[in-house]
C-alpha cells in the first residue's frame, strides 16, 4: 500500500510544463509510475504516440531518467535490448547499479502495431515491465479506431451515420491475452484509483519477470468530455465494472477493488460525446448490448477470481 | 461517384483531393492506418466507400495495410492505402511484392521529414529515392508528384490507371503542404475522367498464363473467382507463376519488369515546361516546391531573365528525355529540393556539364520560397560575371 504523506515528499520526475492536453491522465500514469519506483533508476522506452509527443518537444524534456524514443511498433524490442545488455554488462562486471526498465505505450502502439513486439518481449521473459496508457484510439493522430475502441464508440475512422452505429466490433481484451504469456504479473488499473494503480506498478517492478499493466487513460480529446471530469470518468468506469481493477500473479486472479454499488454503464457512457448517438431514440439496443457485454465479463473475472 | 460536387468551386485539401480522386479512379477498396500527415485520406475513405459499396478496413500496422490491398488486389477491386514516410518504410516489403507478382495498387506517401520518426506536421521530399529504390531487388517503379490540389486529383487517377494497365505497384508522393493546403478546385464529373482498368484474359482458362511473356512487359490478369487458376509467390516464377531456378526463366522476368519502364516511357513520362521556350536559366522542381518555382520564374522574367520551369510529375521513371533536352538548351540548371539532392543528382546523369547544375537544399522544414530561388540564380550570375563567365539569363 502506497502512503500518500510519504509519496508527497518524493521529487516529481516527470517535469511540468508538458503539452498534453489539460485533463490528459497520461502524464498522471507515469507520475504514479516513478512514485512507485521511488529512488529505483529507470531506464524508459516510450512508443509512438501522445505521451511521447507531448513530453518531448524539442529543445525539452519532461523525462528526468533515461529515456528512448523508438518508433511506433518496437518499444518493447528496444526495451528488451536495453535490458538484455543490461544482464550482460552486470555478468561481465562492468556495471553493479540496480534497474528497473519500462516500455510506455498508447493503445495503438500496444495493442496494434506493437503487438508483435510486446508478444517477443514477454514471451521471452526480459525483467521489464510494459505499461500501456490505454486511450481507446488514435488520438495522436486525430482520433482513428484502434482494436481497443470500444463497441460503438465513434471515432474518426469508425464513423456515426444513419446506418453505421460506430464501431461495430468489441475491443480485444489485451489484458487476458497477456496472462496468456503466463507472464509473472498481469494488472488492470486506473489512474483514478491512484492508491491501486502505485500498488501494482510496485509489485510489476519487483516481480522479477516480465509484467504488463493496462491502465485505462481518459481522454478528453478522443472521449469528448470537459477536462476537470478525466479523473471522475475514470472512477466510473470502474465502478460500472467497465473496466474492472484486477490482477493476475503467477495464474492467479485477484480482483483489486470491487464497487460497492455496481452502477449501470449509462452512468458512464453518458458523460462522454463518443457515445451520444446511443442516447438517441433507437439507442437502447445498443446501450443493453454493451451492459450485457460487461455483465457477462465481470462474471466472468469473479469466477476466475474464486470470488463467484 | 461521391459525394463531393463537381463541375462547381469546392474547397479541398489536397488529402481530401486524392481521396476523391481515388473513387474516381474506381478505387473500392482501402486497408490503411492512422499516420500524420495522411490520414484524412483514410477518414474521407472511410465515411465514402461505404457508400458505394466499397470497403474500408482500418489494419493493424502498415505491413498489414499493403498485404490487404494486395490481396484485395488479386479479386478485382482497385485498391489503395495512403501512409507517410515511416509507413511507407514499413510497407516495403510489399511493394516489392506485388512488384514481383504484378499485382496493381497504389500507395499515396504523404511525405514529412525524416529520418524515422522524424518530423510528422513537417513538409519534406525526402522520401524520392525511397520510392524508386525503397525494397530491395530490381523492380519497375513508378511515382507520381502532385503540387496542388487539382493534381492530387488527376494525378491519383492517373496513379490508379498506370497501376492497372501495367500491373505494377504506383506511389503517390504527395508531401506535407501539398497534402493540407486548401484550394479553390472545380473537379470533373465521373464523365470526364478517363478511367483504365486491367487487360483480362480472352483464353480458355486451361491455355491461361498468369504472367504471359509480352513485349511490353504487360500479361492479362485474370481476378480470383473468375475460373482461371493461378498461383502467385513472390518467389521468382515462370509464366504461370509457378516458383523456378531456371536461368532463361529467371531472366525473361526481370528482363519483363525492366520492359514495363522501357517500352512504355512514353506513357510514364509526364511533365510541365513552364516558361521554357526561350529559357537559358531553368529550374527543375517538383511537388510543393514547384510553386515556389513557378513563382520564381516570374520574377525572373519581371527582371529580364530568361528563366524557365521543368516539373515532371512522373520523377520515376524519370524524365530523360525532357531532362535531357533542357540541359541542352539552359546555362544553368536550379534544382531546389527539400532534401540532400536526391533528384539533382539523377539530373547531372544526364549532363556532361555538370558545373551547371545547382541545388537549393533546404533540410529544415521551413519551406523553400520563391526569394530563395531568385537569390541563388543572382548570385550565380553575379559569380560567374567576376569569372569572366556570362551567363545570358
Amino acid at each position: 500500500m502506497a502512503n500518500i504523506k510519504e509519496l508527497a515528499k518524493q521529487e516529481e520526475k516527470l517535469s511540468a510544463g508538458h503539452r498534453a492536453c489539460s485533463g490528459c491522465t497520461a502524464p498522471m500514469v507515469v507520475r504514479m509510475l516513478y512514485m512507485a519506483a521511488g529512488d529505483t533508476p529507470l531506464v524508459i522506452g516510450c512508443a509512438t504516440g501522445c505521451l511521447e509527443v507531448t513530453t518531448t518537444i524539442f529543445p525539452n524534456t519532461s523525462w528526468k531518467t533515461s529515456f528512448i524514443h523508438s518508433a511506433f511498433e518496437n518499444s518493447a524490442a528496444t526495451v528488451s535490448g536495453v535490458e538484455a545488455a543490461y544482464k550482460s554488462l552486470k555478468k561481465q562486471g562492468r556495471y553493479d547499479r540496480d534497474v528497473r526498465f519500462v516500455a510506455f505505450g498508447g493503445d495503438g502502439g500496444t495493442y496494434d502495431i506493437g503487438f508483435q513486439s510486446l508478444s517477443g518481449a514477454m514471451e521471452r521473459g526480459h525483467n521489464m515491465v510494459y505499461v500501456c496508457y490505454n486511450n481507446e484510439a488514435y488520438m495522436n493522430t486525430g482520433v482513428q479506431r484502434s482494436s481497443a475502441t470500444p463497441k460503438f464508440g465513434e471515432t474518426t475512422t469508425s464513423p456515426v451515420g444513419s446506418v453505421e452505429p460506430g464501431k461495430k466490433q468489441f475491443p480485444k481484451d489485451l489484458t487476458e491475452i497477456m496472462v496468456a504469456h503466463s507472464i509473472p504479473y498481469v494488472a488492470q488499473a486506473s489512474p483514478s484509483m491512484w492508491n491501486d494503480l502505485i500498488t501494482k506498478f510496485q509489485k510489476a517492478l519487483n516481480c522479477g519477470g516480465p509484467a504488463f499493466v493496462n491502465v485505462l487513460s481518459p481522454c478528453r480529446l478522443g472521449w469528448a468530455f470537459p477536462s476537470e471530469k478525466a479523473v471522475s470518468i475514470g472512477r466510473d468506469a470502474v465502478n460500472t465494472c467497465v473496466w474492472p481493477l484486477y490482477e493476475v500473479v503467477d495464474g492467479q486472479y485477484k480482483i483489486t477493488y470491487k464497487p460497492r454499488e455496481k452502477k449501470p454503464v449509462d452512468e458512464y457512457l453518458k458523460q462522454q460525446t463518443r457515445y451520444r448517438h446511443l442516447f438517441r431514440p433507437g439507442g437502447e439496443a445498443a446501450l443493453a448490448e454493451i451492459q450485457a457485454n460487461v455483465d457477462s465479463k465481470w462474471e466472468r473475472l469473479k469466477r476466475l477470481a474464486g470470488e463467484a | 461517384m461521391s459525394t463531393v460536387k463537381t463541375g462547381e468551386p469546392v474547397l479541398l485539401s489536397g488529402n481530401e483531393a486524392v481521396a476523391y480522386g481515388a473513387l474516381a479512379a474506381g478505387a473500392r477498396f482501402y486497408a490503411g492506418y492512422p499516420i500524420t500527415p495522411s490520414s484524412e485520406i483514410a477518414e474521407v475513405m472511410a465515411r465514402e466507400l461505404p457508400l458505394v459499396g466499397g470497403k474500408f478496413i482500418q489494419m493493424e500496422d502498415e505491413m498489414a495495410s499493403l498485404g490487404a490491398v494486395i490481396g484485395a488486389s488479386l479479386t478485382g477491386l482497385k485498391s489503395f492505402t495512403a501512409t507517410s514516410g515511416p509507413g511507407f518504410s514499413l510497407m516495403q516489403e510489399h511493394v516489392g511484392f506485388a512488384a514481383m507478382a504484378e499485382v496493381p495498387c497504389v500507395v499515396i506517401d504523404v511525405m514529412r521529414g525524416g529520418p524515422s520518426t522524424g518530423l510528422p506536421t513537417k513538409t519534406s521530399q525526402a522520401d524520392v529515392m525511397q520510392a524508386k529504390y525503397g525494397s530491395h531487388g530490381d523492380y519497375p517503379s513508378v511515382a507520381l508528384v502532385p503540387s496542388s490540389v487539382l493534381e492530387c486529383f488527376t494525378l491519383t487517377v492517373k496513379a490508379f490507371n498506370i497501376s492497372e494497365k501495367y500491373r505494377v505497384p504506383v506511389v503517390l508522393l504527395s508531401d506535407e503542404i501539398v497534402g493540407h493546403m486548401r484550394e479553390k478546385v472545380v473537379l470533373p464529373s465521373q464523365d470526364e475522367v478517363e478511367v483504365v482498368d486491367r487487360i483480362k484474359p480472352t483464353v480458355p482458362p486451361e491455355w491461361y498464363q498468369h504472367y504471359q511473356d509480352s513485349i511490353t512487359g504487360v500479361s492479362p490478369m485474370a481476378n480470383f473467382g473468375e475460373g482461371y487458376r493461378f498461383h502467385v509467390t513472390g518467389l521468382t516464377h515462370d509464366v504461370y507463376g509457378f516458383p523456378t531456378e531456371k536461368p532463361s526463366e529467371i531472366s525473361a522476368l526481370l528482363e519483363k519488369f525492366k520492359n514495363k519502364e522501357i517500352h512504355n516511357s512514353r506513357d510514364l513520362t509526364m511533365v510541365e515546361e513552364f516558361c521554357m521556350e526561350d529559357a537559358k536559366i531553368c529550374i527543375f522542381a517538383y511537388g510543393s516546391v514547384a510553386r515556389s518555382a513557378r513563382m520564381a520564374v516570374k520574377i525572373l522574367r519581371q527582371c529580364g531573365v530568361k528563366a524557365g520551369m521543368l516539373r515532371p510529375m512522373i520523377v520515376w521513371p524519370f524524365p530523360k528525355i525532357p531532362v535531357e533536352n533542357m540541359l541542352e538548351r539552359a546555362n544553368l540548371v536550379i534544382v531546389p529540393e527539400m532534401n540532400v539532392g536526391q533528384l539533382r543528382k539523377e539530373v547531372e546523369r544526364l549532363s556532361n556539364a555538370q558545373d551547371k547544375i545547382h541545388g537549393i537544399n533546404v533540410l529544415d522544414p521551413t519551406f523553400i520560397t520563391a526569394e530563395q530561388i531568385v537569390d541563388k540564380v543572382r548570385d550565380l550570375r553575379a559569380k560567374n560575371r567576376r569569372t569572366g563567365e556570362y551567363i545570358i539569363g
